[in-house]
């Protein structure tokens, strides 16, 4: 009885954390090479920009491909 | 009743931290103490996880609170400007990750092994110490500030606080620095590829593989980053492995097989031509595969020295504590803390902490995570490096790491002159490693990234063995480290035309137009000219280059960290926290003394460029020739080199007296007001924020 009533609960925090997870993964993996996260832009035109049209993940990807080397930070030695 | 539950927690984190802190003690005590009998890895590792806990619990928190006064009901840069791409709220774990791909780099892998020629116990103590009390109370500050800031960069930071002229000559001091950093990072490739073609192959042949991920990202599935990334690496292990037969090749291995002087043109040559190809092509690809190759490296190393538990067959402390190392000229103080730069206190993580980091911090609670945390773990990859250089033979290690000009050219007399120093090794133990991993010659191959190829290669043989596996993982690492280099090559040339850009604009309008083609060019043929010189120089260097280089980047590196940390100490005083001063105000003045000490005796005494440009040209009046020039025309050129090192140093000098001049004198008037004189950007709720 007991382990009918915990053990979906654990399956699922033990899937949504692998989840969140992975998602953290990705996202750093992209912001590292300096594509951040295209659904919280997509996201952010459609709040506060909605005459903007919104670009697809390929037009993005291509902007942001050539933002990372204009100039600025850079990375270390 | 109440009271006891209130107390439980705080007595059981009191007895963890108990723990944690006899656990350092101990451990550092058999690192320090133990002697007659090699010590084991493990013993350093867990000392420094231990000092790093401690330091980011305690110390890390007092600057949160103390100094820095960060408050988490704060609008931070990222929803005060929210833009969904370069402002964004991002998860810490994300900022994190990002940050810490960023300010890890080849770096804290080269120093420490450079450094390791006193002996692990120098190195080791610097590494920790200087990064809890300096190199992260850097980052974390320098982040701290920028945040209040609305993200801006240390540049514009300096200018605000400091005035127009100081944050101008700070902007000149950042380009020299990086065109050093990329100097002297091209000659780490150099060093670790001459004659050696399998070598050579591997890297030329990720000039194709770069392109064709780049065609694929562009054109057959636009971003998809992991797959084209998978296989980019996939393609590059194949050409580690078609390497071994190119090397074994009459024919191909003769094509490949390049002197120190070609390879430094072939550098020159392909930095000028990369950094005018648009980015997707040649470096955006590339630049995915060393930062995730980077990444995989640093996970595998740890996981190497944990599984392999190697001990540390190098001394404590050597001689050449006084001065007389082959590896590179200069006494403990205050060489040690020039050498070891990246991974103790490194000036260029500034520019990252105020860079994109600041604009991604949900909250100025999550700062000392991201901008203390990253510091320390790169602490922890330097010490890694410390711990591969220590753990081989001593006897090769000096034997790769010591100018030609002092070992000579054959093994017999390397391992002569290396079993004289009281670090016994054979010739046949030099042939036999050399054959191990694949290459003709281990002698003098300075520059850090070998040296932690053959240390690395021997743990990961050690936990994976197989035949031939050895010289994999010896060209896996050279691959690495040489992939990772060129993209910096590549990414700092576009930086640092960017930055002539502006300076030169500021005289001379047009060139600011980064559109314009005869701009571009010829301000990328200044940035490569000056990198390319130095490399050069280095390559044709008497004592191997890095011996010479090395301590200028240092320097440099070392200069810009005194530059952020004196900025930090003058914003303390603007807010009226004048007794929180010393905690970015001593590591900065003990920086200001390294790097001036350091400069003065490469300008006066036996180890300076004077004396060395005073040998040659002595000898050249009376018409001798000095090795390793071979005609007088190389004689001069090595009495220019080392001329324009002295101005080099000279001019470092001259800019860290400048800017201390500066901030001594803006403290003393922040000192005189009874407000705050700080330009801190107004407090925003993040509450107020949140309902709209």
């Amino acid at each position: 009885m007991l382990r009918l009533t915990i053990w979906p609960r654990i399956k699922w925090r033990l899937r949504y954390f692998a989840g969140s997870a992975r998602r953290t993964v990705v996202q750093a993996a992209r912001l590292s090479v300096g594509v951040p996260d295209y659904d919280t832009y997509v996201r952010h035109l459609r709040e506060h920009h909605p005459e903007r049209q919104v670009p697809s993940y390929a037009e993005f990807y291509r902007e942001r491909t050539e933002a990372r080397y204009r100039g600025g930070g850079g990375r270390c030695c | 009743m109440i009271i006891q539950s209130a107390q439980c927690p705080r007595l059981h984190s009191q007895l963890a931290w108990g723990f944690v802190s006899i656990l350092a003690a101990v451990c550092l005590g058999v690192i320090a103490l133990r002697r007659g009998e090699p010590v084991n890895a493990i013993w350093l590792v867990a000392a420094s996880i231990a000092i790093f806990a401690i330091g980011y619990r305690f110390y890390g928190k007092f600057v949160e609170w103390k100094v820095l006064q960060l408050d988490a009901s704060r609008a931070p840069p990222s929803v005060l400007h929210n833009d969904g791409l370069d402002y964004v709220p991002t998860d810490k774990w994300v900022v994190f990750g990002h940050h810490f791909a960023a300010i890890a780099g080849a770096g804290p892998l080269v120093g420490p092994v450079l450094a390791a020629q006193m002996g692990y116990l120098p190195g080791t103590l610097w590494i920790l110490f200087g990064v809890v009390f300096a190199g992260a109370v850097q980052d974390f500050m320098i982040l701290g500030l920028s945040l209040r800031r609305g993200g801006r960069s240390l540049g514009n930071m300096l200018r605000e606080e400091l005035g127009q002229v100081p944050g101008v000559i700070a902007m000149i001091g950042i380009l020299i620095l990086m065109m050093i950093v990329l100097a002297v990072l091209a000659l780490v490739v150099v060093k670790a590829l001459t004659h050696s073609p399998w070598g050579t192959f591997t890297v030329v042949a990720t000039i194709p593989i770069a392109i064709g991920m780049g065609v694929w990202l562009r054109w057959l599935r636009p971003g998809k980053i992991l797959e084209a990334s998978l296989l980019g690496l996939g393609l590059l292990m194949a050409s580690i492995w078609a390497g071994k037969f190119v090397a074994d090749s009459a024919v191909l291995s003769v094509m490949f097989d390049l002197d120190a002087q070609t390879l430094a043109w072939c550098l020159i040559g392909y930095g000028a031509c990369a950094s005018i190809l648009p980015v997707w092509l040649l470096l955006a690809p590339r630049d995915y595969l060393s930062t995730f190759l980077k990444i995989g490296t640093i996970v595998l190393l740890a996981i190497a020295i944990v599984l392999a538990a190697p001990s540390l067959e190098m001394p404590a402390v050597t001689r050449f504590i006084d001065g007389s190392g082959p590896v590179f000229a200069g006494s403990l103080f205050p060489f040690l803390f020039i050498t070891i730069a990246c991974g103790a206190v490194s000036g260029w993580h500034s520019l990252i902490a105020s860079g994109t980091t600041p604009k991604l911090l949900a909250n100025e609670s999550q700062a000392r995570f991201v901008g203390y945390g990253g510091m320390l773990m790169e602490a922890f990859v330097a010490i890694m490096a410390l711990i591969a250089a220590a753990a081989m033979h001593p006897g090769v290690y000096f034997a790769m790491n010591s100018p030609a000009a002092i070992i000579g050219t054959t093994v017999q007399q390397a391992a002569v002159t290396i079993s004289e120093w009281g670090f016994v090794v054979t010739p046949e133990q030099l042939l036999q490693t050399a054959k191990e991993i694949g290459e003709n010659s281990i002698l003098s191959r300075a520059g850090g990234a070998p040296t932690l190829a053959v240390g690395m290669a021997q743990l990961l043989h050690h936990i994976l063995p197989g035949e031939g596996m050895l010289a994999f993982w010896y060209h896996y690492i050279i691959l690495f480290e040489a992939l990772f280099i060129l993209t910096t090559v590549d990414a700092g040339t576009r930086v640092g035309r960017f930055m002539i850009q502006e300076i030169v604009g500021l005289l001379y309008k047009p060139w600011q137009a980064t559109e314009s083609w005869s701009g571009n060019i010829a301000a990328t043929a200044v940035c490569v000219g000056i990198w390319g010189y130095f490399l050069y120089q280095g390559a044709v260097d008497p004592l191997g280059g890095i011996n010479t280089l090395w301590p200028l980047f240092g320097i440099a590196n070392q200069m810009l960290a005194a530059i952020a940390l004196m900025l930090a100490t003058l914003v303390v005083v603007k807010l009226k926290r004048e007794r929180y001063m010393w905690v970015p105000g001593i590591p900065a003045l003990w920086l200001i003394i390294c790097t001036l000490t350091a400069g003065y005796q490469k300008l006066v005494g036996p180890i300076s460029f004077t004396e060395a440009a005073n040998r040659y040209s002595a000898a050249l009046a009376q018409g001798n020739l000095l090795a390793p020039a071979k005609n007088l025309g190389e004689m001069q050129q090595i009495v220019t080199n080392n001329r324009v090192d002295m101005i080099l140093t000279a001019a470092f000098i001259g800019l860290i007296v400048v800017i201390m001049a500066f901030v001594a004198r803006a403290i003393l008037k922040a000192l005189q007001h009874k407000e705050p004189t700080a330009k801190e950007e107004s407090y925003v709720a993040l509450n107020d924020l949140a309902t709209h």
